[in-house]
């Protein structure tokens, strides 16, 4: 059994290099077991060794290899592409799929042409749920203002955010285009990710009560929210697909769900039953005073 | 009256306009400006209402007040519903309030009509000007066009806006001219004509400056300033559905009119549904959203799968089966042309296969050009496979006539259910991309 032991659960420098140094090894892919240190991912066997690695004579540094590069090796770049998202899956299997996938193509490159390979489309299928975990990131930060007096009077926004998957500091490059002349934070469990204006900082991970409530100026939207509701096309499925309950804590507009829900079908049936009131006594319109421009016939398609 | 009342009232008088969509413009983002706000290609749906709906953009009247009288509209004249008017600052100080909380991809702005077409249309610009040029806003704005407004205005509005769009309103010209009698179709199709001409030439132009050679000349820019744009999301429209009593074969001639005349990026459907002081004159019943759900894949068949628009109803019935999809529709009353042999048969009839989308059969033909395709495949790709299997010939299967009853919903017209990926529809997310390569390319290679 070969143990490859990373740098957290996100390391993919360390990925790239214990696999590269074990496949040197030939080791095979169901001979290794991967350590990523994180308490919460990863199977308790492999928790218990590490404990007492440093004890261990049989640690995993390899030291065979030692002070030797492993050679070079060349992958189809879909397949880079694909390491990157997939080691940011919480499935604690990820490492050992994409050493798996690696191992292959060293041995028999031309099974990438299949796109319909069971352990390709197993990775595919974590790396699509990576994605759309940073686009629900994008979409379900709810950034809160609090006053800063480091920055003069200005204010910091700041938001509190529980991804399924470890895709934080993959996410915030977008905040940082898209909020670059602000200061922000995102606080998550796993770690926290700050941008003063000029570059992001990834920190440690943070308690729910470091981040800031909802404040007052949140109502406007909730208006908004009540208001943009249609009550004569009540779909809560679709919505649940889109939305689903898990993110529903930090979404201030959520509480609102089950109210507008209830009252849905009486407000529906209020517009149907409604007696037409009469009319509105209507002005009449000046007519369009549109003298000719000259260049509008010319610009006329259907002229 | 407060801020927050008008937003309801003027949020309220909106909803009606199915398109939140923020997708499909420039890619620009705040860095090296002075303002917030990205686009990135893909929308963002920030939030769902009950609704089903995407919220993507904060989508309002500047005003409800409206000198026209369109009988199926919430805010015509002679509707008794609360009225409300924001100031152009109100619209500024919320959209960029939404934005920096997150909640919002960036604004979507209509309005009803006072005083004169060029006087509305005139503020709605200004709310757009406001926000680009003195809060160097770079989210996304979608402008309602009003079609009588003038040719400068036009432009304006082009100039700071992603989207612009004019609604066609009814299917047909008969209908317009029954239920919104102060609008025109030749009207609105002129509009539609100028706004594709200036989305074509500023498209053109900038092209033009972007491919030109650097020049090296000193004192001068290495290449002449880049033309400003027209609106680079294109246009849009809608129209209501089940308002007048336009078949949905005459509702699908007009879309593809509207897709090829104007080069339209969405032609969105919206089920008329009952609104607040209903005129006596229309139809007071729940909307009809299974219909409009049918009508949202008429018309991605037409765009992505290669239907021309009066093959998909083409039983002299007029209208799209509520019970099953249209392409299963298409496939049951053309037995003559199944069952497609997986392994031979042209991409072009693929897309053709009931439960086959456009991801699914471009994955079949890579993996065809290395080897057989197997049923164990279909399964492997997680197709719907008893609706996929009875057109189907592939190694390990022979569809038996039996089977189709199989492709058949097990309970007919589940309103519910088939409401779900509809209105995908009028979301945000460009989820379908019609890329089409299917020649086996080189694999590139990168350092590990």
């Amino acid at each position: 059994m070969q143990r490859a032991r990373l740098d957290g659960p996100i390391d993919l420098a360390g990925f790239r290099r214990e696999a590269k140094r074990l496949l040197a090894l030939g080791a095979r892919p169901e001979d290794v077991l991967w350590d990523c240190g994180d308490a919460t991912d990863g199977d308790l066997w492999s928790l218990a060794e590490t404990g007492s690695a440093e004890t261990d004579p049989a640690s995993p540094v390899d030291t065979r290899n030692a002070g030797r590069p492993a050679p070079p090796l060349h992958v189809p770049k879909d397949f880079l592409r694909l390491c990157e998202d997939v080691l940011l899956h919480r499935e604690p299997q990820r490492f050992a799929l994409m050493y798996r996938l690696l191992a292959r193509l060293a041995r028999e490159p031309a099974f990438w042409r299949d796109p319909l390979d069971p352990d390709r489309r197993r990775a595919e299928q974590l790396a699509r749920e990576v994605r759309h975990e940073i686009h629900k990131l994008h979409a379900f930060v709810r950034f809160v203002p609090v006053p800063d007096e480091d920055l003069g009077g200005g204010e910091r926004l700041v938001a509190w955010i529980e991804p399924e998957h470890h895709v934080l500091e993959a996410a915030a490059p977008f905040f940082a285009r898209r909020f670059a002349n602000e200061r922000w934070a995102i606080l998550s469990p796993r770690c926290s990710v700050t941008w003063d204006g000029v570059s992001l900082r990834v920190g440690p991970g943070a308690a729910r009560e470091q981040a800031p409530a909802p404040d007052a100026g949140a109502s406007l939207w909730l208006t908004y929210y009540r208001s943009i509701f249609n009550p004569a096309r009540l779909k809560v499925a679709m919505m649940e697909r889109e939305m689903p309950r898990r993110y529903w804590a930090n979404l201030p507009e959520a509480a609102l769900i089950e109210p507008l829900v209830a009252q849905a079908q009486a407000r529906m049936a209020g517009m149907i039953d409604a007696a037409p009131t009469a009319p509105r006594r209507l002005r009449p319109i000046a007519p369009i005073d549109r003298s000719p421009q000259g260049s509008e016939a010319a610009d006329d398609p259907d002229a | 009256m407060d801020l927050s009342r008008k937003l309801a009232i003027l949020a309220d008088a909106a909803k009606y306009d199915a398109s939140c969509s923020s997708s499909g413009t420039e890619r620009r983002d705040s860095r090296g400006g002075a303002g917030m706000g990205s686009t990135e290609g893909m929308g963002i749906c920030h939030s769902y209402a009950p609704d089903g709906r995407c919220i993507s953009l904060l989508k309002i009247l500047l005003t409800n007040h409206c000198q026209y009288d369109c009988l199926y509209c919430v805010n015509r004249a002679s509707s008794n519903v609360p009225r409300a008017r924001f100031q152009v600052e109100e619209v500024v100080a919320l959209t960029l309030d939404f934005y920096r909380r997150n909640v919002i991809e960036g604004l979507f702005l209509s309005s009803g009509i006072v005083k004169s077409p060029d006087f509305t249309m005139e503020q709605v610009v200004r709310v757009a000007q406001t926000l680009r040029e003195e809060h160097d806003f770079r989210g996304y704005i979608h402008l309602k066009t009003i079609p009588d407004a003038s040719e400068e205005l036009l432009r304006r509005a082009g100039l700071y806006a992603d989207r612009l769009s004019i609604n066609v309103e009814l299917p047909t010209d008969q209908g317009l001219k029954a239920l919104a009698p102060e609008k025109d179709t030749a009207a609105i199709h002129r509009s539609m004509g100028r706004l594709k001409l200036h989305i074509d030439d500023a498209k053109a132009e900038r092209r033009a400056v972007a491919e030109a050679p650097i020049r090296v000349l000193p004192g001068a820019a290495t290449r002449p300033a880049r033309p400003p744009r027209f609106a680079p999301a294109g246009q849009s429209t809608q129209m209501i559905i089940g308002a007048d009593a336009s078949d949905d074969r005459s509702i699908l001639r007009s879309s593809a009119a509207l897709y090829g005349r104007f080069r339209m990026r969405r032609v969105y459907y919206s089920a008329f549904s009952p609104i607040p002081d209903a005129s006596r004159a229309l139809p007071l019943k729940s909307p009809p959203l299974v219909r409009e759900h049918r009508l949202y894949q008429a018309d991605w068949l037409m765009r992505f799968y290669g239907f021309e628009h009066d093959e998909i109803v083409d039983d002299g019935t007029g209208l799209l089966r509520l019970d099953v999809d249209p392409k299963l529709a298409w496939a049951l009353a053309h037995p003559e042309r199944f069952p497609v042999d997986l392994n031979v048969a042209p991409r072009e009839l693929l897309l053709r296969v009931p439960g086959l989308g456009v991801g699914s059969v471009d994955k079949l033909l890579a993996a065809r050009g290395t080897r057989r395709l197997r049923a164990e495949d279909l399964r492997q790709l997680k197709l719907p496979t008893r609706k996929v299997m009875p057109f189907v010939i592939v190694d390990g299967h022979q569809p038996r006539q039996a089977d189709l009853l199989g492709a058949l919903p097990r309970s007919a017209p589940d309103a519910a259910a088939a409401s779900a990926s509809a209105s995908a529809s009028a979301s945000a997310s460009a989820s379908a991309s019609a890329s089409a390569s299917v020649a086996m390319p080189a694999i590139q290679m990168g350092l590990f």
